[in-house]
Parts: C-alpha cells; sequence; structure tokens
C-alpha cells in the first residue's frame, strides 16, 4: 500500500515536471521532454506486458498535447500484429517482434516501408513467491528450471536450502504457478531456462506452458493474484506486478555472477547488452539469457513498437506516430519506466532506437 | 399460489386419512439440528460429511420415514418433494446472493460522484480515481443500437412464424433460431471480426460490437415475443377479420396490443442477456480511455470491456474500478427492468 | 405451446381464406417484411457457418495431426500440430457437471416460485435470478476463482477421500483447484438462471383447471406437480435445459479464468487442468499467429456444429415427447 502511494507520488511529480517543461520548453532534440506535438488520434494495439507503461505515456502525452489523444488496445501481440497488418491500427505492440512471413506482410502493409520493430519497453520477469519468512530468495537457473519442471517439489529440498543458507525454509509443497494463456512473458522465461539449463529443461520453449505440473492462471494480473493469494507459492509476472503485493517477494536469481536482485536497473544492463540483428533501423534484438555479468539480471524481456518507417497513409496520422514515440524514448519518457517497474533502454541502444524513431516520416 | 394451497389443505383434511400433526417438521428439523450439532461438537464424522449436510440427511430421511409409517406413501413422497424444493431454493439462493453481494461490498467502495461523472484519460492505472462516463455511454449505445435492430426484426420474424408461417420455410426458421439461441457469444464475435472487419466492411467501432450482440439479441427477441403472440386468444384475431380488418392491420392494431406486456418485458431480458457479455466486444471494438459518441468510427469503450480491460491491468486501483463498474452494469439493468415493467403495465389494454 | 392453438393460428392466418379475395397489398408488405426477418435468421446463420468454414480451412490444411484426436495444440509450430480431443473432453465434462446441477435445481427453484412460494415473495425471487443473468462473466470467473473455489475445495476433497476408488475422483496431484470440476460447478451457477427463468415462464403457463382438477382429485402437491405440470411443459422444460446448455457450452472468460488450461485429456477431474473451446479461443487468440487463429476459428467451428447438434437432438426428443403425452 505504501509503495503504491509513493509511487502515485512520483508519477504526480513526473507529470508535472513534464508540464512544466512543456510550458518552458525551447530546444527540441529528440530526448528531450518537449516532443513537438501532433494533434488527432491513433489506434495502437498489441503486447499486453507493456500495456500499463505505453497508458503512462499516453497520459503524460496527452497532458502535454491535449490536442491528441492515442488509444493502445492490450489484446495480446499477436492480434496487435494481425490488426497492424490489417491497416486498423497506426503501429502495433509485440513481444517478439515481426520477423519473416510477418515482416514481410508488415512491410507491405507500410506500402514497402519498411516496418521496423523498436525496442522501447524493457521487462524484467520477476520469480515471485509467497513465503511467509523467507527474505531475499536466491535461485539458479538450474533450481528454477527444476522448480518449474516440478523436479523439486518441496521448499526445503537441499537444492534451494544449499542457494539460502540460515533461511527457514518451510517443509511444504511447493505450489507452482505458470501462465494458462499464451505469452510473451512464457516465451521468454522459457526461452532463459532453455538456454541456461538446457539438461533440466527439456520442454520445448514458447509463448504456451508445455511443462507438466503446477496450476496455470491467465495473464499476469492472475498470476500475480493466485501466488499473492496462495501460501508456499511460486510463479514468474513482470516485475511491475508486483506494485501493490501484500505477501509476494521476488526472488534473487544467481546467474554465476552472484545473485542479482530483479529491479529496473539490474535488468537495463542486461538489455543494453542485447545484439541487434534486424537490419538498418530494424532494431530486432537478441537477448543473451546466459550473460554472468554481475548485477545483471538475466530474466527479461524486450517489447517492441512495430511501425512504417515510410508508407503509413496520412488518415493513420504517422506525425502522431513519431511525436508519441520520440516522446517515449526521450529521457523522461524512458524514466517514466523505472517508477512503473518497467526497464528503461539505455545506453548505446537508446541512441539507436532515437535514430529510428526520428527515421520515421511523418506523411 | 397461496389458493393453491388453501384449496389443498381443505381437500386432503377432506380426504385423506391419518395426517402428521403440524409439530412433526419443527420437530424433526430440531431433532436434525441436534443430531448435527453433536456430530459438530464431538467430530466424530460419518464419512467425512460436514455437519450441516448430516443434520440435512437426517431431517429427509426422518420425515421420510415418519410420514410413511403414519401417512403412506403418497404422503411420503410428497413430503420429500416439498424438502427437495425448498432445499434447491436454499442451495441455489445461497451462491446467486453470495455473488450479488460481493460485488455490492466491492463496488461500494469505489462509488462517488466522480467515479459516474469521469473517464479514465489520463489516469494511470495505479491511480485510485478515474471514472466509467464513457464506458456507460458505450454500452448505451451500442446495447441501444442492437436493441434497435434486434427488437424489430425479432417481432417482424415472430409475427412471421405465428401469424403467416407455413411449411418448410417455418420450420427452418424456427429450428434455426433454436440453433441461433445457443451460438456462443465468442462465436458471433468471431463471425463480425472475420467476416465484417478483417475484410474491411467495418471498423472496429460501437457499430460492429452492437452487431455481434444482435446477433445473440435477435433469437432471444424472436423466442420470447412468439411464446408471447401465441398466447393472444384467437378470438380476438377472428372477431377483427370477421369485420374486415386487413390483416396487417389486425396484427399492428390487436395482437401486438394485446401482447405488448409480455413483448416489453421479452425484449428487456433480451437487453439484459447482453448488456454483460464480453467476449464479442472484445474483438468488435477498441478500447479508448474516452468518450466516443460515434458509434461508427473510432475507438469505443463498453462497460464489459472496461472491466476486462482494468482486472487485466492487476494494480488494486484499477481491480476495484472493474467491481465498481460490475456493480454499475448490474444495477443499469436493474434500471432497464424497472422501466420494462412499468412500460408494460402502461401499454397493456385495460379489458384483459 | 400446444399444437392445436398453433394451427388454428395458422387457418385463422390465411388471409385469402377469410377475406375470400386477392391478398390485399398492405398484407402483401406486412407479410414480406415478415418473412424477411425471418429469412434474414437463415441468412445470418448460414454466413456464420460460411465465415467459419472458410476461415477455419487453411489450418485443417496445414495441420500435420488428425484434428480429432491430437491432443496437443501447437499449431503455429512447423509443422503445425493441433487438435480438439482436449477441447471437446473438457467442454464435454465441464457442461456435463454443470447440466447435472443446474437442470435439477433450477427447476427446483422454478417449481419453488411457481407453486410453493408466496406469490410476492416467489416474484422478488424471480427478480433476483433474472439479475443474475446480467452479471458480466469475467465477474462469475473472478469470485468463482476467489470466493467460491476456496470453499468448495474441501467439498473436492471429500469426494477423492471417499469416491476416489471411483476413477474420475481419485488425485494423484495433490492439489484440488483449478479443475474441470470447479468449472463445471461455477457454470451451474451461472447457467441456473436460464434454466430457472424459462422453466418458470413455463410451469406458470399450466392451465389453472389442470392444477385444480388434479388437486380436486385428491392429489397431494407432489402429485399434481407430475400428473398435471410435468406433462403440459415438457417441451418448454427441455428447451430451458436446451439454452442452459447452450451458455454452459459457449462460456468463455469465466471458465478461461477458472480452469488450469493443460493439453492432455485428464480423467481426474478433480485435479487442475483441463479446457473448453471457447476458453481456449480466448487465452489463445492474442498471441496467435495465422495458422492458430485459424485453427482456433476451426474450433469455434466445431462447436458451432456441437450446439447445431444439440438443438437437433432437442428438437427430436420435444417432438417425440409431444407424441406421447396426453396434455396436449
Amino acid at each position: 500500500m505504501k509503495l503504491t502511494r509513493i509511487l502515485i507520488g512520483s508519477t504526480a511529480a513526473c507529470a508535472i515536471v513534464l508540464t512544466l517543461s512543456a510550458c518552458g520548453g525551447g530546444g527540441s532534440s529528440s530526448s528531450s521532454a518537449n516532443a513537438d506535438c501532433a494533434s488527432g488520434s491513433i489506434k495502437a494495439a498489441g503486447s499486453s506486458a507493456q500495456g500499463n507503461a505505453i497508458t503512462d505515456w499516453i497520459n503524460a502525452y496527452q497532458t502535454q498535447c491535449p490536442d491528441a489523444t492515442i488509444d493502445y488496445q492490450a489484446i495480446g501481440s499477436g492480434a496487435g500484429v494481425e490488426q497492424f497488418v490489417a491497416k486498423q491500427t497506426s503501429f502495433a505492440g509485440t513481444d517478439s517482434g515481426v520477423k519473416d512471413a510477418d515482416l514481410e506482410k508488415a512491410n507491405e502493409r507500410c506500402s514497402g516501408g519498411p516496418a521496423i520493430n523498436i525496442p522501447m519497453v524493457g521487462g524484467a520477469i520477476a520469480v515471485v513467491y509467497n513465503l511467509a519468512d523467507v527474505d531475499g530468495l536466491i535461485l539458479t537457473s538450474d533450481v528454477l528450471a527444476k522448480i518449474f519442471a516440478s523436479t523439486i517439489t518441496k521448499w526445503n529440498d537441499p537444492a534451494i536450502a544449499g542457494l539460502n543458507a540460515g533461511k527457514s525454509l518451510p517443509d511444504a509443497t511447493i505450489a507452482q504457478f505458470h501462465r494458462s494463456d499464451s505469452s510473451g512473458t512464457t516465451d521468454n522465461f522459457t526461452k532463459y531456462l532453455t538456454a541456461t539449463s538446457p539438461s533440466v529443461w527439456t520442454f520445448a520453449p514458447g509463448k504456451d506452458w508445455t511443462a507438466p505440473g503446477g496450476q496455470g492462471a491467465k495473464g499476469s494480473d492472475q498470476v500475480i493474484a493466485s501466488v499473492d493469494g496462495t501460501v508456499n507459492s511460486i510463479g514468474y509476472v513482470e516485475l511491475s506486478y508486483l506494485d501493490g503485493m501484500q505477501n509476494t517477494k521476488a526472488a534473487l536469481i544467481d546467474n554465476g555472477g552472484g545473485p542479482v536482485e530483479a529491479t529496473s536497473a539490474t535488468a537495463a544492463t542486461t538489455i543494453a547488452a542485447a545484439t541487434v540483428t534486424g537490419s538498418g533501423n530494424d532494431l530486432l534484438l537478441k537477448v543473451d539469457y546466459t550473460t554472468k555479468a554481475s548485477g545483471a539480471y538475466p530474466i527479461v524481456l524486450v517489447t517492441y513498437e512495430v511501425a512504417c518507417q515510410k508508407g503509413l497513409s496520412t488518415d493513420q496520422n504517422p506525425a502522431l506516430v513519431k511525436s508519441f514515440l520520440t516522446f517515449a524514448a526521450s529521457d523522461a519518457g524512458q524514466s517514466q519506466l523505472t517508477t512503473s517497474g518497467y526497464v528503461p533502454i539505455t545506453g548505446s541502444l537508446l541512441a539507436k532506437v532515437r535514430t529510428a524513431v526520428s527515421s520515421l516520416a511523418t506523411s | 399460489m397461496s389458493g393453491v394451497d388453501a384449496q389443498q389443505a381443505e381437500v386432503e383434511g377432506h380426504l385423506s386419512g391419518r395426517r402428521l400433526p403440524r409439530w412433526s417438521t419443527p420437530a424433526l428439523a430440531g431433532g436434525a439440528l441436534l443430531v448435527g450439532l453433536i456430530v459438530q461438537l464431538t467430530g466424530w464424522t460419518v464419512v467425512g460429511l460436514a455437519p450441516g449436510v448430516v443434520a440435512a440427511i437426517v431431517f429427509l430421511l426422518g420425515q421420510a420415514i415418519t410420514s410413511l409409517a403414519i401417512e403412506g406413501r403418497r404422503h411420503s413422497k410428497d413430503r420429500i418433494a416439498t424438502t427437495l424444493i425448498y432445499a434447491t431454493f436454499v442451495v441455489a439462493l445461497t451462491p446467486l446472493l453470495w455473488i450479488l453481494i460481493t460485488v455490492l461490498v466491492k463496488g461500494l467502495s469505489v462509488f462517488d460522484w466522480t467515479f459516474f461523472t469521469s473517464t479514465m484519460r489520463n489516469v494511470s492505472p495505479r491511480q485510485p480515481g478515474g471514472g466509467i462516463l464513457h464506458a456507460f455511454l458505450g454500452t448505451l449505445e451500442q446495447v441501444g443500437i442492437a436493441t434497435l435492430v434486434s427488437v424489430p426484426v425479432g417481432l417482424l420474424a415472430a409475427i412471421y412464424l405465428v401469424e403467416f408461417g407455413k411449411g418448410r420455410l417455418k420450420f427452418w426458421i424456427s429450428f434455426f433460431v433454436d440453433v441461433m439461441t445457443g451460438v456462443p457469444s465468442i462465436v458471433a464475435g468471431l463471425f463480425i471480426y472475420t467476416a465484417l472487419i478483417l475484410t474491411g466492411v467495418l471498423q472496429q467501432s460501437g457499430f460492429a460490437a452492437a452487431l455481434a450482440l444482435c446477433i445473440l439479441m435477435i433469437p432471444v427477441v424472436i423466442r420470447s415475443s412468439e411464446e408471447m403472440l401465441k398466447i393472444v386468444p384467437n378470438d380476438l384475431r377472428e372477431a377483427a377479420l370477421a369485420l374486415g380488418v386487413p390483416k396487417w392491420k389486425v396484427i399492428l392494431r390487436i395482437v401486438v396490443p394485446t401482447a405488448i406486456s409480455g413483448l416489453i418485458t421479452g425484449a428487456m431480458l433480451a437487453v439484459a442477456r447482453v448488456a454483460g457479455e464480453t467476449a464479442p466486444l472484445l474483438l468488435t471494438t477498441f478500447l479508448a480511455q474516452d468518450i466516443n459518441l460515434n458509434a461508427f468510427n473510432g475507438s469505443q469503450t463498453s462497460l464489459p470491456t472496461f472491466i476486462w480491460d482494468q482486472i487485466s491491468r492487476g494494480t488494486t486501483s484499477s481491480v476495484n474500478r472493474a467491481w465498481g463498474a460490475a456493480l454499475a452494469l448490474i444495477l443499469f439493468v436493474l434500471i432497464i427492468y424497472a422501466a420494462a415493467r412499468i412500460l408494460a403495465a402502461r401499454f397493456t389494454p385495460k379489458s384483459r | 405451446m400446444s399444437t392445436s392453438t398453433d394451427e388454428t393460428a395458422q387457418s385463422a392466418a390465411d388471409p385469402a381464406g377469410i377475406s375470400g379475395t386477392a391478398i390485399r397489398a398492405g398484407d402483401r408488405n406486412f407479410l414480406g417484411l415478415s418473412r424477411g426477418a425471418g429469412i434474414l435468421v437463415l441468412a445470418v446463420m448460414a454466413a456464420i457457418a460460411a465465415f467459419l468454414v472458410w476461415k477455419a480451412i487453411p489450418s485443417l490444411q496445414a495441420d500435420s495431426a488428425n484434428f480429432l484426436t491430437e491432443q496437443s495444440w501447437l499449431p503455429d509450430q512447423t509443422p503445425s500440430v493441433f487438435g480438439i480431443a482436449v477441447l471437446a473432453f473438457g467442454t464435454f465434462v465441464t457442461a456435463v457437471i454443470a447440466m447435472l446441477i443446474a437442470v435439477p435445481i433450477g427447476f427446483g427453484i422454478a417449481l419453488f416460485i411457481a407453486f410453493y412460494a408466496r406469490p410476492r415473495f416467489g416474484k422478488a425471487l424471480g427478480f433476483i435470478v433474472d439479475l443474475l443473468a446480467a452479471v458480466p462473466s469475467i465477474i462469475f470467473g473472478l469470485w468463482g476463482l476467489y470466493n467460491f473455489m476456496p470453499a468448495v475445495t474441501s467439498f473436492a476433497r471429500w469426494l477423492t477421500e471417499y469416491l476416489g476408488w471411483i476413477p474420475i475422483f481419485a488425485n494423484d496431484k495433490q492439489l484440488w483447484t483449478k479443475s474441470l470440476l470447479m468449472a463445471g460447478l461455477v457454470l451451474a451457477i451461472m447457467v441456473l438462471p436460464t434454466v430457472s427463468a424459462i422453466s418458470r415462464e413455463v410451469f406458470v403457463q399450466v392451465p389453472r383447471m389442470h392444477i385444480e382438477a388434479s388437486l380436486a382429485l385428491g392429489a397431494t402437491r407432489w402429485e399434481m406437480i407430475k400428473m398435471a405440470v410435468f406433462p403440459f411443459s415438457r417441451p418448454g422444460m427441455i428447451s430451458a435445459a436446451m439454452l442452459g446448455l447452450g451458455r454452459a457450452l459457449g462460456e468463455t472468460i469465466a471458465v478461461a479464468l477458472i480452469l488450469s488450461a493443460v493439453f492432455e485429456v485428464n480423467t481426474h477431474i478433480t485435479e487442475p487442468g483441463g479446457n473448453s473451446f471457447a476458453a481456449n479461443i480466448a487465452l489463445k487468440w492474442g498471441e496467435a499467429g495465422e495458422v492458430g487463429r485459424s485453427a482456433l476459428i476451426a474450433s469455434g467451428l466445431v462447436l458451432f456444429l456441437i450446439t447445431l447438434a444439440v438443438n437437433m437432438i432437442a428438437r427430436w426428443i420435444i417432438a417425440r415427447r409431444k407424441e406421447f403425452s396426453g396434455a396436449n
């Protein structure tokens, strides 16, 4: 509860700062909060993982630019890309980026465009647990994989106890929760397990949970609610969902370079080190889940905005798309992410993102 | 039905032999409760059944056996049936009241003036505040359009089935109306989405949502109107036709007005049925955080999609808003019901 | 309700027969209009079927497994592998549980309102029941998940403990939540208003003559219900049950919230798991690729066909019953 209030306070303060800088701002470099306002309205749809982050951006942007209306519908990446390709929306949000056949279709939708993936919102996938007496639970990818594969079923299993000397682990069955719906969160989580513990995690990585055991819950909102309401439980959600929970804590992951807390900063380190696999301004990323860098939280996800570099018809308001994404990539936009539990894009990657956004045509 | 009660008591008084005394039911209930209490206190269980269940079984068996011994088989059966019917009432009402009270308690916590007069524009998912005005107006428009389309179409189709229909066409329409009542709501949404939206005929809009709701509403309107038109006495039709009144006038001036009360109730039931539908709206509308009164263009939120959106955001404030919206939706349907009752009472011909 | 009324209505409906002249223009227009409305229903149904088939075909061609018997659901994989076995099983089990509970209780509560409760109380009760039809299913789902399920988990445990020798109640996972049983129970509550509201309407229409005659002959109240009410209202009761079944088969969001979707046919109905046609569409649609969406539409088509079949069977039963019932 207290955390919520602090967050509300900081968001409000942030909004005030934004408004002030909008009033007094003169220069409009791409990194300034004072995005050149565009007017009109656009629709965008896609990833629900970035839903709350986009809503915060929209609120901040619309406060600055009252003549603009942006609607984002968090219906899932696949459906978001489909609607973008069907010319229903001006841009799409996706957890996995568009590639191959989808990219071809997106290019076609942008009349040759090309369509580009712009990584805009990062997320840490927190391993959340509900153990009243245990703070700072430490896990490694092997132990994590065994818990979620149901080969470790008790909290006081020697493998867990070995990592957590001095903590009073209960002699209780682990209630494991995973996503029952298809999601980018599951996709990244299982990719992490596959990359780091291939001998333990033998299930196919993907958007759908394929391991036996545990209980499925629909959406991160229900996973966190289930974990928060079930003692001795464990689950995985985006860090932003942890806000306001009573009984749930996030585990530290030992990536081989020491235990790392799941925070915006530690996840940002991992995302900043991702390699770009797209060409030109298409910034499709490949995250190194096996990172052993100290202070790099390894279980992360990157969500992209898919936009037309050229070829978006005027009635779908390319100027507003560019103006909004420019704001999102600005320092103000990216720092907003940290306050709401998301992960900002940093370093040279951020510079590339800004270049990509500035390459968007406005007509 | 208290008339039936009195009649029955009278009849039984005359015709039957020995009966259980009036105090037998409370006495048996008391005994059963005592047994339940003993089970509760001693912790002694019969195949793990809860004390309340044990008490209920004891009551049912005790009543059946005493009644069988004193009153005979027929009355014993009647008593078992009566007890079971009362039991279904209690069993059914418990969860139903439970859910209504849950919605009431959770919903009232966010009810204030701003909740009804503001929108979600520029309200953070984490903040309390914001409101449902945009969603309420959206629901009003979407359900309103759906009603404006469904009621005339449904009524006309019902008139066809009752007053004109013959042979094979009547059979097939009647059959497919039944099938249509069973069309899962998500399939209705999928249909509008794939047939009209992805093909570019329509945008995702309030109107597209209304069309999806029509698929769910029309068969309900047809079925209920059909039943209501059927119970209009044929004497009325024949008398009017005999006077040389054209058939269409007979229907519009005599048959429909006679049945109007039932027709309105039926239509309102159909409204209630679709007002809470979420699944078809998720595919056919686009979520907005602000008021959009144009049902044909742009995003438009409705109460069900508002609830869906706020729940999935997963913060304490947003989940509270969702429960508030759920309560508002139930109240909305309640008001429609009340309005329907008043309208029905006003339009019903007095001579009936 | 009765065939005889129907037939008289039809003969009265013959305009030519009554007026003895050519059909008047007004009548012709009105007939055209109302027939058009009826035909519209047929057209919409045909369009729904056509679009579902059209959109389902690409995935059915891509499917490398047997669509009817395959248990996994990985349509966007290469090669595409998916089938409806789990969905059909889960839909069937939850619907059966819901019907087993909701139909007797729904009839019971309708009988209570119509013949046992005081009229004013009965009306108020009927109103509350009607109101529940308007509660959005997501609210039923959340209530079911966080209020109802914890309360009835002990019942599921009891089933396993004392009836565990019946294979379907066995529980190897020692978890009694998020199961087909739970989904079935919540569905039962959700369809209860439908079943009871419609059967109530039917019971109220039983001619008072029949009721009073049977009571006058010395019948007990139950005998009156059995001999005067049930035969008269049987077709209506069957359609009430069928409407309820329709809702149970197609319920989407509540089931999606409650079930712990697993793509494996598990006959232990108290264990977490299971899935249904409608819930699966809600769970998978957002992230599905092109083949995936088509596969979901194919599963929607199957659901549609099941609805069609169920209604055909209901029609057939009602038609048969009508011949035998002495009431009409």
